[in-house]
């Protein structure tokens, strides 16, 4: 796996709030919504690359885009198009970029596919989450397993080389023997996929599934949802696929540039109600609140100064700007080691002690020696001349272990 | 001098059942006056405290003064005494009701009498009080005023013909109320020129005045400059104001003489020194006795506080002692626990003062506390003779070294629909009562009498009371005394260790049950954590019970979505905060709140 961390590489996610149906586990930003509504959106979005593109500095290059949803796959193939090219007139390209678009199986007909790729698109991620009719309809997807295998065919036709199946373990009733026919039928599929999410069904609050689910009855006993994690990495390994990151398999090669980026600290834009951002040390987002965003990009005039709210301190024109960003915070040294650390502990290969230093200026031990120490001795974490990585049980409790590389903040 | 003469004078208080009205039908005469009106009545005036508006009931005792101008022409003065309405604080309102010279009986119109009723009813009557019964509520549907005038005569035995049929909540017929209390309740009598003899029926502290005592003139005067003396504590002071009550204010006068109720600021820095029930003199011209009835108040609940982060211990005993300042009857000292640090041993009047002042420090200083089990005092009589009063069950001897046990009773009685009684007397039983027989009052109620030992009483014994009968049982106690009991301190062991902070002491008979639903309680409350855990209740070397909390072998793995670093981190800040609010013991961590988790070992 090679890993791509040279500065001045960014990844750019879109996000597409829209769906047929909420699924009754989503808790993600999306609707239902019309056409029309779709198309104001797309409007909208075109107009933030435009004005964004204008002050994200041309040496910053684009390396990967990432459409997330919501159903991403809800936009017509034109407004892709529409959408990837402005992107590409405005921001400056690698010449090879990863494009990825989430697409709801039974969604999607051969001509989209067929635009999409044409507009470059080139890695597919199709959420299908199982393979059982039953557990499809109980978790309100809106397509079956047949109609995701015929999504799949298609997509293959038209020849995309790239494809990511996301999976979901733990569902209510799901027993082992479940997951792993979900795991062996997806490795079975011809060609069988060069990337697998599998993740744990999370139940969220303010879901439908939060009310019937979150006594914990009728969900898989943890000891039992363990075990699925474990089988699921055997399992794909048996068919090629190596472990990358906690939730994520890949063939050789195939692994997620986008998100790659997100855990090893590259900076990423973020385009779209919702959407996070992490660029010049800084996080923030754009307003959740989908009138309040088209209202902003409807009254947008072309040459409007605009730029991120943090550089709006430095900036000259305070009073023509507008802002765009809420929940700013600037990711100080001691926020960005604890990034490192717990989005780096996510990836199966861990942490570079001498990428800390070059970061940090300063040596990992010197700021994290008694917690490392105290998880290598609990048997959670490993430690090589080089590298620092979780052990197979520390992945399986390592939100517990993750947290422990929060400093405390003593400010009273 | 004096402006107004005795036989002007009313002084008086209202006594009712809990939820009866007491406090707005206060309000109402307050208002009915004229001292305040209507617009700038915040509901129910008297009782000041945000907690005391909050749950509904009197804490400290109030008092205020109005004028009425009576039908016969003439202008009366009212004074208003609010007593505690809650039975941990029968001393204050056996005083507060010495203070009087008649007393309104508020009956609601639906409920009819009840268990608190007759004891303060018996209790006014014990202190010569003239009582007039006013039923209340008769704006409710269900309200059957005759029915209760019936109830009234029969059952305490006082005329209630001509009993004011009102509804305080309304206004409806207060004027009536206003015109019985000139009519049926006596003005004062005393000799203003006797020595001075004044009952403190309470006793407040103030930052600029320091303390203020509340006080009934029953015989002599006293006005700015008297040297006085508290009979019973000794202390003594000069007078610096004299003065009434207006609602919500202090209105300084030139003298308080027999019959009058005021208080005296006398620069007194601690209300220690000014108990309730005590006796006011003058130094010059000391009284030949006290009036009588005073009494020191103990604490009959005793439990630790902590504070839930070892550095406001300071903060803490320092809220403590303002706290005191205002309120003789709450005991602290210092002690160390294993488990929690540096805390206090604090000393209560019954479980509802453990839980207003547990408020207040939560509050008002706004601190966050760990709680102990609240145990009662214990008396130890050891094989050498000796006698040890326990309040911490830590400091329970070797059980080598006890010849034999006490624990303190309290006589309760307890008003309930008949078709509960056997409900009632179920719980009775199981909380080790000792019947001690029935009445029936009217076909449909009934007065049941069973000695019980207080340790069974101060936890959730009233809401299983309420609610093993509907909400309809009533009741109330007082403190009959200590008798032997078979009694053994039971101990947890989380991992193995003792937590000391989770010991109590416990009838023998209860114990397995007592510390299998410990075991079962802690169990749900010690997260997961990496390694198995037992939990176990043991008598000395002997394990009754015991629950494991299974090792943690497997957390979420979220999706991380859309780049989301910020939800992620939140997540991870929310794991690592809850740790903080674990307290180690030996390698385990336990929540704060487990501590506290005896006190809800019935709930289900």
């Amino acid at each position: 796996m090679r890993m791509e961390n040279e500065s001045h590489y960014y990844g750019i996610y879109i996000h597409i709030p829209f769906c047929e149906r909420k699924c009754y586990y989503c808790d993600f930003l999306s609707a239902p919504s019309t056409e029309e509504r779709k198309e104001e959106y797309v409007q909208a979005l075109i107009k933030e690359i435009e004005a964004k593109g204008s002050f994200i500095s041309k040496e910053y290059v684009v390396r990967t885009i990432f459409f997330g949803g919501g159903t991403p796959s809800l936009l017509t193939g034109e407004q892709v198009e529409r959408i990837l090219s402005c992107l590409k007139k405005v921001t400056t390209w690698n010449e090879t970029v990863e494009i990825t678009m989430e697409c709801n199986p039974g969604t999607v007909t051969k001509e989209t596919l067929v635009c999409y790729r044409n507009a470059g698109v080139n890695r597919i991620s199709f959420g299908l989450q199982s393979t059982n009719n039953e557990m499809l309809k109980r978790l309100g997807r809106i397509h079956t397993y047949e109609q995701f295998l015929e999504s799949y065919r298609l997509a293959r036709e038209v020849g995309f080389s790239n494809i990511n199946i996301d999976l979901m373990s733990g569902l209510p009733r799901e027993t082992k023997e479940d997951w792993k026919k979900d795991i062996t039928t997806i490795m079975k599929l011809t060609p069988p996929p060069e990337h697998i999410s599998a993740y744990s069904l999370i139940i969220e609050e303010g879901t439908p599934f939060y009310y019937q689910y979150s006594s914990g009855k009728e969900l898989p006993e943890e000891e039992e949802e363990r075990q699925m994690y474990e089988m699921t990495k055997e399992l794909l390994e048996t068919g090629g696929y190596s472990q990358y990151e906690i939730s994520n398999y890949a063939k050789s090669g195939f692994e997620c540039l986008h998100n790659l980026f997100y855990w090893t600290l590259v900076s990423y834009v973020g385009f779209g109600i919702g959407a996070s951002s992490y660029f010049e040390n800084h996080r923030f987002s754009n307003t959740s609140d989908m009138d309040t965003y088209l209202d902003i990009w409807k009254d947008f005039e072309k040459g409007k100064q605009l730029c991120f709210s943090y550089q709006d301190k430095k900036s000259d024109f305070k009073d023509e700007t507008i802002s765009l960003e809420e929940d700013v915070v600037e990711v100080d040294n001691i926020s960005a080691m604890e990034e490192f650390m717990f989005l780096g502990l996510r990836l199966i290969q861990g942490v570079s002690k001498e990428e800390f230093y070059k970061r940090f200026q300063i040596r990992i031990e010197d700021v994290y020696q008694d917690v490392i120490q105290d998880f290598i001795k609990k048997g959670f974490l490993i430690e090589t001349s080089h590298r620092i990585y979780l052990t197979k049980e520390g992945i399986s409790i390592s939100n517990y272990v993750l947290s422990n590389f929060l400093i405390d903040r003593n400010n009273d | 001098m004096n402006q107004f003469d005795q036989s002007k004078i009313r002084n008086f208080c209202i006594i009712a059942h809990i939820d009866h009205g007491k406090s707005t039908l206060a309000d109402r005469i307050i208002e009915k006056t004229g001292l305040l009106t209507s617009r700038e009545m915040q509901a129910q005036v008297l009782d000041n405290m945000d907690l005391e508006r909050e749950r509904g009931i009197t804490i400290k005792s109030q008092a205020v003064r109005i004028v009425y101008k009576a039908q016969d022409g003439e202008e009366y003065i009212f004074n208003l005494i609010d007593t505690p309405g809650h039975v941990d604080f029968n001393y204050e309102v056996s005083r507060s009701l010495a203070a009087c010279d008649g007393a309104i009986l508020v009956v609601d119109a639906a409920q009819g009498i009840e268990a608190q009723t007759l004891a303060n009813v018996y209790l006014a009557l014990d202190h010569n009080l003239d009582v007039f019964p006013v039923i209340n509520k008769i704006d409710l549907p269900s309200a059957d005023p005759d029915r209760v005038v019936e109830e009234i005569e029969d059952i305490i035995g006082i005329e209630a013909q001509d009993a004011p049929r009102i509804s305080a909540k309304n206004g409806l017929n207060i004027e009536e109320v206003l015109e019985q209390i000139v009519t049926k309740i006596p003005a004062p009598t005393g000799d203003p020129d006797a020595p001075l003899r004044a009952l403190i029926f309470d006793s407040i502290y103030d930052s600029y005045k320091g303390v203020i005592v509340f006080c009934r003139i029953k015989e002599g005067r006293v006005s700015k400059g008297t040297k006085i003396k508290m009979m019973a504590t000794g202390a003594t002071a000069e007078v610096v104001e004299v003065g009434y009550f207006g609602a919500g204010q202090f209105i300084a006068c030139d003298e308080l003489s027999a019959g009058m109720v005021g208080y005296i600021t006398a620069s007194i820095k601690n209300v220690a020194d000014t108990r309730v029930g005590d006796t006011i003199t003058r130094l010059d011209n000391e009284a030949k006795e006290p009036l009588p009835g005073y009494k020191k108040v103990t604490p009959m609940v005793y439990c630790g506080v902590y504070p839930a982060d070892g550095a406001k211990y300071g903060d803490l005993r320092e809220a403590l002692e303002k706290l005191q300042l205002n309120d003789a009857s709450l005991q602290f000292e210092p002690e160390t626990s294993i488990a929690l640090g540096f805390g206090f041993r604090c000393g209560f009047l019954g479980l509802l003062h453990l839980e207003i002042i547990q408020e207040r420090l939560e509050r008002e200083y706004n601190l966050d506390l760990v709680t102990t089990a609240p145990g009662v005092v214990y008396r130890v009589h050891k094989t050498d003779g000796t006698m040890l009063e326990i309040t911490n069950p830590s400091n329970l001897p070797d059980p080598s070294e006890i010849d034999y046990m006490e624990e303190p009773f309290v006589s309760a009685e307890i008003m309930v629909t008949t078709e509960f009684i056997g409900a009632i007397m179920d719980l009775c039983q199981e909380r080790r009562g000792i019947y001690n027989g029935m009445e029936y009052i009217e076909g449909t109620r009934a007065l049941i009498k069973y000695d019980l030992p207080l340790n069974e009483i101060i936890y959730d014994f009233f809401d299983a009371l309420k609610s093993r009968s509907r909400g309809y049982a009533s009741f109330d106690y007082e403190m009959k005394g200590y008798e032997r009991s078979q009694l053994v301190k039971l101990d947890i062991l989380v991992n193995r260790e003792e937590v000391d902070a989770l010991s109590f002491i416990v009838f023998e008979g209860s114990a397995y049950e007592r510390g299998r639903k410990m075991c079962e309680k802690l169990k749900e409350e010690i997260p997961r954590q990496l390694f198995e855990i037992p939990i176990q209740a043991a008598i000395g070397s002997k394990v009754i019970a015991r629950e494991t909390v299974k090792a943690m072998r497997k957390d979420v793995l979220a999706k991380c979505y859309g780049g989301d670093i910020s939800r992620k981190r939140k997540l991870l800040e929310k794991q690592k905060e809850g740790k903080k609010r674990m307290r180690m013991v030996g390698n385990v961590e336990i929540p704060q709140k487990a501590f506290m988790s005896v006190l809800k070992l019935d709930e289900n």
